[in-house]
């Protein structure tokens, strides 16, 4: 009788656990600091064989600090044996999803978005830096077995609607501090619905509502997928289980929807700022760069012209390569876009795409904190289609996809 | 482990990007995040947190998982950050850092106005009234007491 969070770390809710993990990964930017407390703790690795370095945030580097400062993480990996991703390769959170974290595991990543794993059925949660450093000294960690939140869902997603729309219902629904603490369980028929792509985009959100996870019961969906990658997993059945709050969504009632400048649980449906100028479109991200998002994109820009700057960043290689061998990659190309190295792009503000002072975007991502992707600058969040329809136009746009 | 230091009151759902932008991580020199911090916020904040105790509205440090929003509010010289909730990460964040972190409801922040908490005691006392706070566990208030998560390491 226990969620799934329950289940995975062995206790009930509210109780402190030591537990090891199975997964640790830590990228360009926090990699550094967890480096530095490191090795101040005068410590070893207890584990190597479970820690990942995946380059993603600034890549390649947009200057000789950075550079340096990766030069010194990249030799650490070498000389440690530590599983290891450079530039393009892609964002640690889909190179984690690419057939690496399985159902039941416990994984850790020193990144916010650390969350998006629960897509599995695994319990997986973003850390600090000096926390991760702890991590590869000890192979553990502390957990306070969080209560869960259920997240119902019946229907299915219709016309342009998608897992991104459904991701802004549910923050909009718990708002930003809503899930604080707690995990969260998708549930129901319309959970089960979901490919996995769509339950990747959903779980990566968590945190925007400030949960500590979301979870997807692994089932065939999730068999399916990892088989793919070699992985015969069992399914994870669901038991009754005490949950602190519960949220009902019918995905046939989901429709576009805009996550207004600058907080992502303050949104509108896409007709209120219909018409808006925008100064750029930004498709990628650990939310919507996989190649599901690339191929409905392309679908949209077909044949026509974007009217808008507009930077595409893959989530990873392998999304690129599958881009590059269906045509999806030409097609986005030929439309005029700007195509970015695997990796996050331009999401923290950092480099590839940062919007000048008073610029309107629209971006896939899943932050539009004041002045994050760019000071002075405005940031709307959609899906994918809605991004499509609006660089076709230059402006805010809602998407018309056939049933 | 009893503090006191002036009050510096900042609002509710503070994200991360706010108190250390993207812009100013790729270092490992604390003093940059020091200078720059909340600048995104208000630019005049930086030179008050010398001895101050932050005192933020629900869900503080929301966003990011950078270490660098508590280091930067350290090195500034903040003393503790008080508010009603905290996300997560940056609540782990700020105990593994060594800067004191404090549940707690219903203080009314005035700028400048002194402020004493007590973390074993359980309470922050502002304006003349005490406060009762949500206590830390006994792990966390260790690691504190040590400076931070790389010197209880050390001493283990």
């Amino acid at each position: 009788m226990s969620t799934l969070a329950e289940r995975i770390l062995g206790a009930g809710a509210g109780e402190y656990v030591d537990r090891q993990v199975d997964h640790a990964f830590a990228h360009d930017g926090t990699g550094v600091l967890a480096h530095e407390a490191w090795k101040q703790m005068n410590a070893d690795l207890a584990a190597p064989e479970k820690l990942s370095l995946i380059f993603d945030h600034i890549t390649p580097a947009n200057n000789s600090t950075t550079a340096g400062l990766q030069h010194e993480l990249r030799d650490f990996a070498e000389e440690k044996g530590i599983s290891f991703s450079d530039i393009g390769g892609g964002i640690c959170h889909q190179l984690m999803s690419e057939g690496r974290v399985l159902p039941g595991e416990i994984v850790v990543g020193a990144d916010s978005h650390s969350c998006t794993m629960g897509a599995f059925g695994a319990f997986a949660t973003g850390v600090g830096a000096t926390d991760m450093a702890a991590i590869w000294a000890s192979g553990g960690t502390w957990f306070r077995v969080p209560e869960s939140i259920e997240i119902s869902l019946s229907g299915s997603l219709r016309g342009a609607a998608e897992a991104k729309d459904l991701a802004l219902t549910y923050i909009t629904r718990l708002g930003m501090d809503g899930g604080t603490y707690r995990a969260l369980e998708f549930t129901g028929e319309g959970a089960e619905g979901l490919g996995m792509s769509e339950r990747l985009t959903l779980c990566n959100m968590a945190v925007e509502c400030g949960a500590k996870a979301g979870m997807f019961y692994a089932d065939q969906t999730t068999r399916r997928y990892l088989r793919e990658f070699g992985h015969d997993v069992s399914i994870q059945k669901r038991e009754k289980a005490k949950y602190i709050q519960e949220v009902s969504i019918d995905l046939d009632d989901v429709a576009p929807l805009l996550a207004v400048p600058h907080r992502v649980d303050t949104t509108a449906p896409v007709e209120k700022y219909a018409g808006t100028h925008l100064d750029q479109i930004f498709v990628g991200t650990c939310t919507n760069g996989r190649y599901e998002d690339l191929a409905r994109f392309a679908e949209i820009v077909k044949g026509e012209k974007v009217r808008v700057r507009t930077v595409v960043a893959p989530a990873s290689r392998s999304v690129l390569m599958k881009a590059i061998e269906t045509g999806v990659l030409g097609t986005i190309v030929a439309s005029g876009c700007a195509v970015c190295t695997p990796g996050c792009g331009p999401c923290l503000g950092a480099h590839q795409g940062v919007l000048g002072e008073g610029e309107v975007g629209l971006s896939t991502a899943n932050r539009n904190f004041r002045n994050r992707m760019g000071v002075g600058a405005e940031y709307f969040l959609s899906s994918v289609a809605t991004a499509a329809a609006s660089a076709l136009t230059g402006e805010i746009t809602v998407p018309e996809v056939g049933e | 482990m009893r503090q006191s230091g002036h009050a510096v009151c900042i609002g509710e759902d503070t994200d991360t990007d706010l108190i250390i932008a993207g812009r100013y991580l790729r270092t490992k020199d604390r003093t940059v995040w020091a200078e720059h911090v909340f600048e995104d916020l208000d630019p005049g904040l930086a030179s008050h947190l010398e001895g101050a105790i932050v005192v933020a509205g629900k869900n503080m440090g929301c966003g990011s998982s950078r270490e660098q929003a508590p280091v930067a509010m350290k090195e500034a010289g903040a003393v503790a950050v008080i508010a009603p909730s905290f996300a997560r990460i940056f609540f782990r964040n700020a105990i593994n850092v060594g800067l004191p972190v404090i549940e707690c409801e219903g203080i009314t922040c005035r700028d400048g106005e002194e402020i004493t908490f007590d973390l074993a005691g359980g309470w922050v006392e502002a304006g003349g009234v005490r406060h009762p706070c949500r206590p830390l566990s006994e792990k966390m208030r260790e690691i504190l007491e040590a400076g931070g998560l790389v010197p209880f390491w050390r001493q283990r």
